[in-house]
């Protein structure tokens, strides 16, 4: 039966099904929901919910807990994920699984509470130090909130990396239907993991490795891994994009938006499609570009200055224009402003 | 026939540095330091003088896991100072 | 003659060769006379006395003792700079069972990690930390560290540490007793035989307790570094003994066990706790029972307190359960802080685009301000319902429907402000016919458990609808005359 619920409590909710029963944070808003909710409801399905002191000291915490072998969760925003990033980084290089969810703000410095999506690059591209990547999926509507934190357990094990639900204000605000099925959660074994027994006393966990070759080698392996995770972890999603003659490009709420853009220039006369990139990173490009195949330009919106569009381009390849709408500091448009800098930007009267 | 010593040490030159912490720590001053290089380029330490007491001392001041090895005098081990737990 | 037992050698809790060091795999990398090696076989031989090999996980930190991992035949982990406590307290929680040690350098501890330590110490975290104090930064060749003797120079404090530009020696063991959490911290120091044997009895002290799960313990080891002090590891040692540890004064500083009873939280089923019940219905099934009801834009506003948000959320429960496809925003962000509050619903009988209402077909406005703010973007043929008798005097609306309820009055007269916003939703389903006030009932009733409450709910929500019904003229083409009584 579906229930109504917010978005961040959503997160919670899915994680607990994944089986998820460590979560360590520490207070931003618009991400602190997920905290309180985790502290709520995690104790009470006998795991551990604890306020750390400050985000640098929650990250480490999920990395021991990693270590440890659980399914381990954290959340936060803007500031909160700057601080986080060395433990990240930490995470990625020792290949300890874990789901990160940060549900954006405007930045940069304290900037508000209003939603922004101008972590794309820190979360995509790095943010933290070394060649590491972040499994990165943006989530639109609260069902998806809960279907990707699941996904995003799954995929950190499955890669042993961390998996980031790079969320805006708006989708951790809001209600809407959740639909939750009881399924036993599929945790794989971790043979690796330290968990204070005689089996895995022979186990290490460390990113470090002194010498230049040995330290090549592990930077290989993770590349390696990364590039299986390309081939395989694309996902995104298109809305009448058969007969497109624009492309929308947007995702988390700006694909909301952009899906009664479509409809309404379409209402116009004017062949709209969207595309919408679900894995942020791996960056779903072929999909992209094959939605894009009966398009002559593409605009891509964003609650940024310009982030993700770099990532439209690589993929769209020079082929054809590449326009950018972008609003930021906590101002979102309406489908009627995004049709209008749609229009203005095809030349269409109307 | 001297009195038997009721301790002797090895010091495994293989893993020794030569900081010469057991020399100074041992209570009867039954250990020097070398003349001899080892492998590493130090003077490491040696067991001289048949006068080991078998306290132990020189195992837990020294830093390296295994470069000694304390004995003790079989017969004699109730009779023995237990000095390295006082 | 007689033969000689072993009585001391190589604890087996050490490997036998440091397979995980790239060469002269039979010797540690610590520098001769260095503290840290002495420090390690401490910890091995306690570990090994207590039986505790097995269930031990050592936390190596980032400092000369980053490799730890090579020595200690224990479960390993490797953690950032300072961070050791934060990893040990979440692999801890993780495994309680496990025994697990944070083992820290002074730039570690306490510089970059003070909040993390600090913190583990006041949770009681059943941990033990082995803080070695050596005065100065080792690994990065010599840099002054937070417990750097006043005078003493360093890379980094040339002229000798001055108290009027880097302050004093900061003492780990009596800040972390000011705690009332800490159950065992002493301070021992590596200057000479004798300290080193008391050293290894508070080494062994510290984690007997943590096998006992007494809580949080650390001891705090003075230890030379004659490399960096550039003495020889003797005179190092002496140099402990004569001058760090009158600074650093040795002695148990906390010995007890904190009083306090554990609240335990009660226990739940996941079906339970995550409210999950019932059927799922597919997409179809959802269809064919949502044709009865109507899709609608809704936006509702005034001010906080009115019960926006709720009213708000009330009508998605209600679209949710006559199975439409539903969204609810609230006013969020930059607006949020004003006093005004605004919530956008969607109900849909197509899965919801953008959730945000700017064109709403409903718009319900509490206050004045509200209506002069939104009332200019309703749609076409659209409905405004207006907590009021009648409206301003200046505004007029072309094509829409307007009726005022004076929701607020009504509500007082029901005897309490609060379900103001129920009297609107009665008026709201009245003009719209969305939902079936049946599931309006259920869903005030499934909300409210106070019986007085649910009163007040049932006779505002009517009181709405037949004041729509029979006071105002629903359809009536708007104007300030077209509504009202
Ligand atoms: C975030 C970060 N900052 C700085 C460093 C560099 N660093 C490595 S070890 C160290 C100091 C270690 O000193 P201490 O904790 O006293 O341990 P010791 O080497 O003396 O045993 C520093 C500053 C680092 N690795 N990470
Ligand atoms: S203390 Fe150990 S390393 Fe130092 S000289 Fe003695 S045996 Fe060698
Ligand atoms: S630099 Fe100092 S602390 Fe580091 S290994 Fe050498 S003696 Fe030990």
């Amino acid at each position: 039966m579906r229930q109504l619920c917010k978005g961040n409590v959503a997160v919670v909710k899915a994680a607990i099904m994944a089986g998820c029963r460590s979560f360590y944070g520490y207070p931003i808003t618009p991400a602190s929901e997920i905290a309180e909710y985790a502290a709520l409801l995690i104790p009470q399905v006998g795991g551990t919910f604890l306020q750390a002191e400050s985000e640098v000291s929650a990250i480490n915490m999920v990395y021991g807990a990693a270590a440890a072998g659980q399914r381990v969760m954290t959340a936060s925003s803007g500031p909160g994920i700057s601080l986080m990033q060395e433990g990240i980084s930490y995470l990625a290089g020792a290949e300890l699984p874990c789901v990160i969810a940060d549900v954006m703000r405007a930045g940069p410095g304290l900037g508000n509470i209003a939603p922004e999506q101008s972590d794309y690059f820190c979360m995509t591209k790095g943010g933290g130090h070394g060649c590491y990547r972040n499994i990165v999926l943006a989530p639109s509507s609260v069902q998806e909130m809960a279907s990707l934190t699941m996904l995003a357990f799954e995929l950190a094990d499955k890669y042993r990396n961390p998996a980031v639900l790079l969320a805006d204000g708006f989708v951790g605000q809001m209600m809407e239907p959740l639909d939750l099925e009881l399924v036993e959660p599929v945790v794989p074994q971790k043979p690796w993991a330290v968990k204070g027994d005689l089996e895995t006393r022979k186990n290490l966990i460390s990113s470090i490795h002194l010498t230049p070759d040995l330290m090549e080698a592990h930077i290989r392996h993770l590349e390696e891994k990364y590039s299986e995770c390309e081939r395989n972890e694309c996902r995104s999603e298109t809305y009448r994009t058969e007969d497109a003659e624009v492309l929308l490009v947007g995702y988390g709420i700006v694909s909301r938006i952009l899906r009664s853009t479509v409809d309404l220039a379409r209402q116009h006369g004017v062949k709209a499609g969207l595309f919408r990139p679900i894995s942020l990173w791996p960056f779903p490009s072929k999909a992209l570009a094959t939605a894009a195949k009966s398009a002559v330009k593409v605009m891509v919106v964003e609650l940024s200055t310009g982030q993700m569009v770099e990532d439209v381009k690589l993929s769209i390849n020079g082929s054809m224009p590449v326009e950018f709408y972008g609003r930021v500091g906590g101002n979102v448009p309406s489908a009627e402003e995004c049709q209008a800098e749609l229009f203005a930007r095809m030349e269409v009267l109307v | 026939m001297a009195e038997q010593a009721r301790g002797k040490v090895e010091v495994n030159q293989d893993e020794c540095k030569g900081c010469g912490l057991c020399v100074e720590s041992c209570p009867p001053k039954g250990l020097t330091l070398s003349p001899e290089l080892n492998h590493y380029g130090v003077h490491p330490a040696q067991y001289h003088a048949e006068i080991c007491t078998g306290c132990g001392i020189c195992y837990f001041v020294c830093p390296e896991p295994g470069a000694i090895t304390v004995y003790r005098l079989a017969v004699a081990k109730s009779e023995v100072s237990d000095a390295a737990t006082v | 003659m007689s033969e000689y037992n072993v009585s001391q050698c190589r604890t087996p809790v050490f490997f036998d060769r440091f397979e995980r060091k790239d060469e002269n795999q039979h010797q540690t990398h610590y520098c001769p006379g260095c503290g840290h090696g002495v420090a390690h076989k401490l910890i091995a031989e306690a570990l090994g006395e207590l039986g505790l090999q097995d269930r031990t996980v050592m936390v190596s930190p980032v400092g000369c003792s980053v490799f730890a991992y090579y020595y200690f035949d224990t479960g390993n982990v490797q953690a950032a700079h300072g961070r050791a406590p934060a990893v040990a307290t979440a692999v801890k929680r993780s495994n309680p069972g496990s025994i697990v040690i944070s083992y820290q350098g002074d730039g570690d501890l306490a510089a970059i990690g003070t909040a993390e330590i600090v913190h583990a110490a006041n949770r009681g975290e059943n941990i033990t930390v082995f803080f070695v104090n050596n005065s100065i930064y080792g690994m990065t060749g010599g840099q002054m560290a937070p417990t750097t003797l006043i005078g003493q120079t360093s890379t980094t404090s040339p002229w000798g540490r001055r108290p009027n530009n880097e302050g004093f020696p900061i003492k780990m063991a009596e800040m972390l007793s000011a705690l009332e959490a800490p159950v065992y911290i002493e301070r021992v120091a590596l200057s000479d035989a004798k300290h080193i044997m008391q050293a290894r009895r508070a080494v062994k002290k510290a984690l007997q307790l943590q096998k006992e799960g007494a809580g949080f313990t650390m001891v705090e080891i003075l230890s030379p570094c004659p490399t960096i002090l550039k003495m020889e590891p003797t005179v190092a040692r002496h140099w402990v003994a004569d001058t760090l540890i009158k600074q650093f004064p040795l002695g148990v500083y906390r010995d007890r066990k904190p009083e306090f009873e554990p609240v335990l939280v009660p226990q739940k089923g996941v079906a339970e706790l995550l409210g999950i019940s019932g059927k799922r219905l597919s997409d179809e099934e959802r269809h064919a029972r949502r044709q009865h009801t109507r899709a609608k834009t809704i936006k509702v506003s005034g001010f906080g307190g009115q019960g926006i948000l709720l009213l708000g959320q009330l009508i998605a429960e209600m679209g949710m359960r006559e199975h439409m496809e539903v969204s609810w925003l609230p006013s969020y962000g930059p607006e949020m802080r004003s006093g005004s509050a605004h919530c956008d619903v969607t109900l849909s009988h197509d899965r919801v685009g953008t959730p945000l209402v700017s064109t709403p077909d409903v718009l319900v406005a509490m206050n004045e301000p509200s209506l002069r703010k939104f009332a200019p973007h309703v749609r076409p043929g659209g409905v405004i319902l207006y907590n009021s008798r009648q409206l301003p005097e200046d505004l007029k609306f072309e094509g829409l429907t307007v009726a005022c309820v004076p929701a607020s009055e009504i509500a007082d007269q029901i005897g309490s402000a609060k379900v103001s916003n129920v009297v609107m939703m009665g008026a709201l389903l009245e003009a719209t016919d969305c939902l079936p006030f049946t599931t309006a009932q259920a869903v005030l009733s499934g909300l409210v458990k106070n019986r007085k409450l649910a009163e007040m709910n049932e006779k505002a929500l009517e009181a709405g609808r037949n004041y729509l019904d029979t006071e105002v003229l629903v359809g009536a083409v708007a104007g300030p005359d077209g509504c009202g009584e």
